[in-house]
């Protein structure tokens, strides 16, 4: 019996390394900064829904969205460590380099999805442990396991997974869907196409060596910037809906219209930016690595009027 | 096992039973914070 506990397993005996290393390996196999994103969200609706809920019981909530967000991240690293190894964004990754063993980040990644839907039931309602439960599924069986690697919309369909916090969070206070976080899931799931091809505009020859048939690889770069333009305008459009519906006051009105009008303009530059006769930038792409990083300003600052505008309205 | 990976071994395990005992105290103060807050409710 001793003998089978102790004995090693392949990550016991990786790379030697301080302990304080392994812990932020691990912490780095639950993505910690799509995860931060993702918090902020779900802290959004679950700020912004009517009703009261108890200081502690919405930070449990907010807890079981990270972990399971994370959870998701590290079943997605588990499945696609294969093309991991080959793209230099994602090559340091903890499984792909053997600091951690593949089985064992299954496993971390199974139980925390498991435990963070429990807890969400437990602390708060059904309905937001199902919409938990729904999002990691969206994750790592619809995006990860199958569309990622089989079609150019795979994050447009896939960015759904990343849109059900803020319903996650309003569920959690009212034990319903109404229809302002329906509107939230709109505009992260029309944030998501832009956010993502801006990035694949500069990594296209990583997602080609890998085979992950990202828009600019199959389509091309000058199709991919006219994609990016027409996302941002349908996603301008979903975020002056709260406005056409008078779901908001002021100061959200006026942050999205000013964020939007600065989406534009990125996204505009990128449609524009000096380009060979194939569409393949000039520049080093730098126009798309600015939308990128402004999409990322975007969406936390548009999610941060939200909560102001709740909080003056 | 040599007498360097042994150590390694067990230094790697012990963070790992450490890692473990913190997340367990944490479920428990989750836990009865939850029961208290929930009787609390209920009162």
């Amino acid at each position: 019996m001793n003998s089978i506990a102790s004995r090693p397993t392949e990550a016991d005996l990786a790379l030697p390394g301080t302990l304080g290393a392994e812990a932020r390996d691990w912490l780095n196999l639950l993505k910690p900064r799509v995860v931060s994103l993702v918090v902020f969200t779900g802290a959004a609706g679950l700020f912004i829904a009517p009703g009261r809920i108890h200081p502690f019981v919405a930070f449990i909530a907010i807890l079981c969205i990270a972990v399971a967000a994370g959870a998701a991240g590290a079943i997605n690293m588990w499945y696609d460590r294969d093309i991991d190894a080959l793209m230099r964004r994602t090559a340091k990754r903890p499984i792909v380099n053997g600091r951690i063993a593949p089985a064992d980040a299954l496993g971390f990644g199974i139980v925390l999805s498991f435990a963070s839907v429990i807890l969400m039931w437990l602390a708060t309602n059904a309905v937001a442990a199902a919409v938990l439960a729904l999002s990691i599924a969206f994750y790592v069986f619809i995006y990860t396991m199958w569309l990622k690697r089989s079609t150019p919309q795979n994050i447009v369909i896939g960015g759904a997974a990343g849109a059900f916090p803020p319903i996650i969070g309003w569920a959690a206070v009212t034990g319903d869907i109404g229809v302002m976080p329906l509107v939230l899931f709109a505009i992260v799931f029309l944030w998501t196409p832009p956010h993502f091809w801006a990035l694949s505009l500069y990594a296209c020859k990583d997602y080609a060596r890998a085979g992950v048939p990202m828009l600019p690889v199959t389509h091309g770069a000058a199709h991919t910037r006219r994609q990016i333009v027409l996302y941002t305008v349908l996603l301008s459009a979903a975020t002056l809906l709260p406005v056409a519906l008078r779901l908001t006051g002021p100061v959200y009105d006026v942050s999205a219209v000013l964020l939007d009008i600065g989406f534009l303009v990125f996204s505009w530059r990128v449609l524009r930016d000096r380009q060979d006769a194939e569409g393949v930038s000039l520049t080093n792409d730098k126009p798309a690595r600015q939308t990128f990083r402004y999409s990322l300003a975007y969406l936390a600052l548009l999610f941060l009027a939200v909560m102001i505008d709740h909080l003056v309205g | 096992m040599p007498p360097a990976e042994a150590r390694e071994f067990v230094r790697r395990r012990r963070g790992r039973n450490v890692a473990l005992l913190v997340a367990l105290v944490a479920l428990c103060l989750i836990f009865y914070g939850l029961s208290m807050v929930k009787l609390a409710a209920a009162h």
